[in-house]
């Protein structure tokens, strides 16, 4: 009886294909990749159940960080950087803040602004290095008779007149306190900004609740 | 694979018939410890880029100039007011303050969801209104945190409301001392 060998097989699979795969993969995700701007203020958000993700454009934000000092800053895109000159612009009009145009053209370049409305040129004069939420003081809002947000807050508003309004953005940190963000409502709010968002990090629905529940079935929630 | 040939010089002479040629070195290198990396490192990537991306909670603010008229007014049997201190305390109470600080409960951000789930069960949905009133002591965290109860909870109608009233502030005071309250989510 004659069997048929059947030649053995070596169970070396050739890798090389699949790591061409994963390494065009990886070459992928590392290049679309959108880099994390290196924040100019550290502000540790707190958590929440909203999904939506922060919009990147048109963007005017707020920041308060945990001393409850407020810093100003718009989005990077040249569209932003615009409207910030015009905001400046207007500020500086309204305000006879005396700003020179190169003061304003290295203002727009400051990551964010953090100063009382007549320091402005001060800010102006330091160098980006040098512009950290630790040396600035901060846009005055600690109480309702100086709050200068209502000034920064009017000129967003002046400028984005007409056209589409601004994703306002807030973006606290866990420790400041109540009062601060109260005075930037109410700077909101004196100029008619009803709608605005806050950054928050993600968190997981807690299990068992009625989102939760409405999340399961699929249905949308309320925006 | 990093062997070398030691058979040294003069190899040539030595061989006889028999004598196999020196064996050729396969050039093919097993990848597998390479896909591994490669496969680890776009999960670390994926995950990373991911998760970091900020989310946005969107609050509507009332308009606060409306006429007195056009102002819903909020039923009382309806209302849940409450109140966030110092060191996270949540302090609540159902309808109106009663004179002499009865109806007036401490809590934390842990179980004021069952008071939240209780009151919305109890209540008709049309006549169901939190308030909310942050005391000067609470945090950007604590705001944030019970805003977040009402979207977990479904609440439909709430309010930011920031004028305690002095008879509020006083049973918060008189609650307060003691050691900070347990944050929620931990």
């Amino acid at each position: 009886m004659a069997r048929p060998k059947i030649p053995r097989k070596s169970t070396a699979v050739d890798m090389t294909a699949m790591c061409d795969v994963a390494f065009l993969l990886l070459s992928f995700f590392i290049l679309t990749a959108q880099f994390k701007p290196s924040e100019a203020v550290p502000v540790t958000t707190p958590n929440s159940v909203a999904n939506k993700i922060a919009p990147q454009k048109d963007v005017v934000m707020i920041s308060l960080n945990k001393d409850g000092h407020v810093f100003l800053s718009t989005g990077d895109g040249a569209d932003d950087r615009d409207k910030k000159r015009e905001i400046l612009k207007s500020l500086n009009s309204s305000k006879s803040l005396g700003l020179t145009d190169d003061d304003i053209e290295k203002l727009v370049k400051a990551p964010f602004l953090g100063v009382p409305l007549a320091q402005l040129n001060q800010q102006a004069k330091l160098k980006t290095e040098q512009m950290t939420s630790e040396t600035l003081p901060g846009i005055p809002c600690k109480d309702t008779t100086n709050n200068e947000m209502i000034d920064w807050m009017r000129a967003v508003a002046d400028v984005y007149q007409g056209g589409h309004p601004p994703n306002l953005l807030l973006k606290g940190d866990n420790v400041a306190k109540y009062p601060y963000f109260k005075n930037i409502l109410s700077a909101f709010k004196k100029n008619e900004f009803f709608k605005f968002q806050m950054v928050t990090s993600p968190e997981n629905v807690p299990q068992g609740t009625e989102l939760w529940k409405n999340n399961m079935k699929g249905k949308k929630g309320e925006e | 694979m990093a062997e070398m040939d030691t058979s040294g010089g003069g190899g040539k002479h030595k061989k006889g018939p028999g004598v196999k040629k020196g064996k050729k070195l396969s050039t093919r290198v097993d990848l597998t410890p390479m896909v591994d990396l490669g496969f680890l490192l776009i999960t670390f990537f994926v995950f990373t880029t991911t998760v970091s991306q900020p989310t946005a909670m969107k609050l509507f603010l009332p308009d606060d100039r409306t006429t007195p008229e056009n102002q819903n007014k909020a039923k009382e049997s309806g209302a849940l007011t409450i109140l966030l201190g110092r060191d996270n305390h949540v302090f609540y109470y159902e309808g109106i303050l009663a004179p002499d600080g009865s109806n007036f409960k401490s809590t934390n951000f842990k179980d004021i969801r069952d008071e939240i789930i209780h009151k919305k069960s109890v209540t008709d949905t049309a006549d169901l209104v939190i308030v909310i009133k942050p005391g000067d002591e609470s945090t950007y965290k604590n705001v944030i945190d019970i805003l977040d109860e009402m979207s977990i909870n479904v609440i439909k109608r709430y309010a930011l409301v920031d004028n305690l009233f002095p008879a509020e502030l006083d049973l918060m005071k008189a609650t307060e001392g003691g050691a900070p309250a347990p944050v929620a989510g931990q």
